[in-house]
């Protein structure tokens, strides 16, 4: 194994950074004076709270989810783009950069006409600013007035916004999509075709987190009444890196991408890489833990790349593109079973009852033992049992042979190619 | 029908010595619980409460939901949320021992969601329509208890007759105060009589003011409850010395009043079971300085819990292992008590005597039984001393049914628990015409 120190520099879309590890624009850089805290704690860059006409937030903001005692598992939140005035916001990334001048800050941007595009682009550069982030996915408080996701969910609208920023910008342009679309790919192609750098993904996920059950009201709540909020946080973090990986392997797109969505540690960000990620955003884990967790990641992500043997973020980005694939290639006559590891086995049998009650009725108890068989003429290989196990490597699921050469749908389909029989299916 | 405790006891100087825990301190420990299926603390649980349901109601805050589980099994189960042995039980079934992480604590989740009810008075049950029959249950510890209840909720009428003038057995006069103090099991008591329809009548003592017969010709079934005798004497010389007093009696008189412990320096405690190891705690936390424990038998034997042991130690107790008390002595009462050391044989090793000196001697060496009490009748045969019962709890005469410690020589709060509420079944059983036990 090779020992050479792994570099984290990285760059999305012209933008270079020292880490990977970019605060998103959200109230972890709402100011200056966190983002400088930010940079001495380690971070990367940051992407500036979206600048634009100044606006009124509400009380309360946030909402926690909590999931089986994790709180903040999923979080989301009714707050607008920064309410600070344009004035000091530009004086402090100014400073910013000053006092930090190898930490990239994007700024983020969120405004209606072009003439305000232009304006507030150009002041953004003056002050500093080594990259824009036109916010196209903020999915409350801004689109009811024709910003934010309104623009992200239109791609002419979006292409034609990015056309105008990217005219009138001398940094490099990333464009922040919105998850609130069926399918992701058109609204980034939009981007490019608006000559975008890069793209940022996935802004928060329309939602209501919760409902005061006593009140009637939704949560957050205002008085006496909620709205939806933008959803975020480790558990939005399957449907980002879907979004990410759309993007990546869509091969008429071909920009960078930033990754944003429940990355709360270096595997979370190590995933956002292999899936086409130069950089990666977080707000929920800083919000909930603040900007010590960058500390982590960035010792994880390098002691990944010591054991692998990656020297550069570049080696990694998009790494696992090429294996996702569509369902109808996948091998139809790849099987597996679960094996229980007798030896590490506490006797708990939630895997009988998952097997039982969730999947395939293949895991029995067994008379004299808590240790339960599995019956592997029956086990279709789902994997519900390893998932459930809460001992580590208790239960594998094991590749068997069974003699049928790789054969996927499509292969069937179109080529008549002969399949296993079935399991678990009567 | 509780005669009233005096609130300045020698028991109130205790602290819990496991604490109780805070709501969100539960909610996180009740999350740790895996769900067990077919879980192994359900069946090391006597009265096999839904451990796992009962947890994750706490798990969700519906604490409501959690207590029922829990009493719906176990109409005790705020007392053996304290008293349990939950390290040799529950706990020590729970699979992560198996994996070497802390085993979920099931007693202090039990505990907090049985106070949660008591302090908000849920009732969860409600007497069932009057049936016309009549039991008597004969003491007024946890199993009958147990039993009334369960009698209650099937519609038949209870009397249980107590011969002390306070109720709840043990659970009242013989508890470790820093598991729970009298004051809490009376709570539990009111709370269980509250389902109405139970005649407890105290300083009765069947034999002397109701006889066996009374019992049966005004009843239609009998439950005994009547847990163990008095203690046990080694009869050796100097027993009846001021300062040597039987364990059980001793620990009684200080859950329920107040003893003056500020001359005694130093105590013996003699025996190796529960109760010898609850009295050297109970004198350590009560402030005696130097307190041993003197057993017969090696450690590996003593029949008292290894964890209530290393709790002893570690309060300072002192161990004589394979020794006993051959005579006691001083002026007008207890100074010295003269020792034997044994063999593995238990038998005394030649010039092994020593002396140590005590100001208090409390016998922990077992309890008389209480065959006397039914001599002649036919029907409620003892084996070893003790009612000898079927699975059912029925004794092998008709109507009569037993349970608790006069049935197991004294196990915990728990068996009795079971027990009680086991023979309700089979008495229901028989008085409802479903079934005849014979």
């Amino acid at each position: 194994m090779p020992n050479l120190r792994p570099s984290l520099a990285t760059n999305t879309g012209g933008i270079a950074s020292p880490n990977p590890f970019w605060l998103a624009s959200a109230p972890p850089a709402n100011s200056g004076r966190q983002i400088q805290r930010a940079f001495e704690a380690g971070w990367g860059g940051a992407v500036w709270k979206t600048l634009g006409v100044p606006i009124q937030n509400v009380s309360s903001r946030f909402g926690g989810h909590t999931i089986h005692g994790v709180r903040g598992a999923g979080f989301t939140n009714i707050e607008l783009i920064t309410d600070r005035s344009l004035e000091v916001n530009l004086r402090e990334i100014t400073e910013t950069k000053r006092l930090f001048p190898k930490n990239p800050i994007i700024v983020s941007l969120m405004v209606e006409t072009e003439s305000q595009w232009r304006e507030i682009i150009a002041q953004s550069i003056d002050a500093g600013a080594d990259g824009l982030e036109l916010n196209f996915g903020c999915p409350h408080g801004m689109c009811e007035r024709g910003m934010g996701s309104a623009v992200g969910q239109e791609p002419a609208v979006n292409e034609r916004i990015t056309g105008w920023a990217v005219k009138y910008s001398t940094v490099p342009v990333l464009v922040k999509l919105t998850p609130n679309v069926s399918n992701i790919v058109p609204h980034g192609l939009a981007a490019k075709r608006g000559g975008a750098h890069g793209v940022s993904l996935i802004n928060t996920i329309k939602s209501i987190v919760s409902v005061d059950i006593d009140r009637f009201v939704p949560e957050p709540r205002v008085a006496t009444k909620s709205t939806n909020g933008g959803y975020c946080g480790s558990a939005v973090k399957p449907i980002a890196l879907h979004m990410v990986a759309s993007l990546a392997r869509e091969k008429d797109f071909g920009l960078p991408i930033s990754g944003i969505g429940g990355v709360s540690n270096w595997r979370d960000a190590v995933e956002f890489i292999l899936l086409g990620s130069s950089t990666v955003q977080v707000c929920t884990e800083v919000m909930l833990r603040g900007y010590g967790v960058v500390e982590d990641m960035i010792d994880g992500l390098e002691e990944y790349m010591r054991t692998h043997g990656f020297t550069s973020i570049a080696q990694m980005v998009g790494k696992a593109i090429p294996n996702f694939s569509e369902w109808g290639d996948l091998d139809l006559n790849y099987e597996t079973v679960a094996k229980i590891d007798a030896d590490k086995c506490i006797g708990c049998q939630l895997c009988v009852a998952a097997c039982h009650d969730g999947a395939h009725q293949c895991i029995h108890p067994q008379e004299n033992t808590r240790v339960p068989r599995i019956d592997e003429s029956e086990c279709v290989g789902c994997n519900l049992c390893q998932i459930v196990c809460p001992v580590t490597n208790c239960i594998e699921m094991v590749q068997v042979s069974n003699g049928h050469a790789p054969a996927s749908w499509n292969d069937f389909a179109t080529q008549g190619a002969p399949l296993r029989p079935k399991k678990g299916a009567h | 029908m509780n005669a009233p405790l005096p609130t300045n006891r020698s028991e109130t100087a205790f602290e819990d010595f496991k604490l109780p825990l805070l709501r969100d301190a539960a909610i996180v420990e009740a999350n740790r619980c895996l769900f067990c299926h077919d879980a192994p603390c359900i069946k090391a649980c006597p009265t096999a409460i839904d451990i796992p349901q009962f947890i994750r109601k706490i798990a969700t805050d519906n604490i409501r939901g959690s207590a029922k589980t829990i009493f719906e099994a176990n109409i005790l189960g705020m007392s053996c949320a304290r008293v349990c042995p939950v390290e040799v039980l529950c706990v020590g079934s729970c699979v992560y021992n198996d994996l070497e992480q802390p085993p979920i604590a099931i007693g202090r989740l039990q505990r907090f969601a049985t106070d949660v009810a008591y302090e908000q008075g849920w009732k969860f049950f409600q007497a069932g329509a009057d049936t016309g029959k009549r039991v008597a249950l004969i003491g007024a510890g946890p199993a009958s208890l147990a039993a009334a209840h369960e009698l209650r909720r099937f519609g038949h009428a209870c009397t249980i007759f107590e011969k002390r003038t306070t109720v709840g057995g043990l659970n009242s006069a013989g508890v470790a105060p820093y598991k729970m103090k009298a004051d809490r099991a009376m709570n539990e008591v009111d709370w269980i009589l509250s389902i109405g329809g139970i005649d407890v009548r105290t300083g009765i003592t069947i034999g002397e003011h109701i006889s066996l017969a009374d019992l049966e010709r005004d009843f239609d079934a009998v439950f005994i409850g009547v847990g163990l005798g008095v203690d046990s004497t080694l009869g050796a010389p100097g027993e009846s010395l001021e300062g040597v007093h039987g364990a059980v009696e001793w620990i009684e008189r200080m859950k329920l009043g107040m003893l003056d412990l500020s001359k005694i320096g130093r105590a013996m405690v003699i025996g190796g079971g529960n109760t010898a190891l609850d009295a050297v705690r109970e004198l350590r936390g009560l402030g005696v300085a130097n307190v041993t424990m003197l057993y017969r038998g090696r450690r590996e034997v003593m029949s008292g819990y290894v964890h209530e042991l290393a709790a002893a130690q570690s309060e300072g107790v002192a161990v004589e292992w394979q020794s006993v008390a051959t005579a006691f002595a001083g002026e007008g009462r207890v100074q010295r008590v003269s020792c034997l050391r044994l063999d593995d044989a238990k038998r005394p090793i030649a010039g092994s005597a020593f002396t140590l000196e005590a100001d208090l001697v409390l016998m922990a060496i077992g309890q008389s039984k209480l065959n006397a009490m039914f001599a002649g009748f036919h029907g409620v045969e003892f084996d070893h001393g003790q009612i000898r019962v079927n699975h059912h709890g029925f004794t092998g005469r008709k109507g009569w049914y037993a349970g608790g410690d006069c049935t197991n020589d004294g196990k915990e709060v728990v068996n009795a628990a079971a027990e009680g509420k086991r023979a309700a079944h089979a008495i229901d059983a028989v008085l409802s015409g479903a079934h005849h036990h014979a």
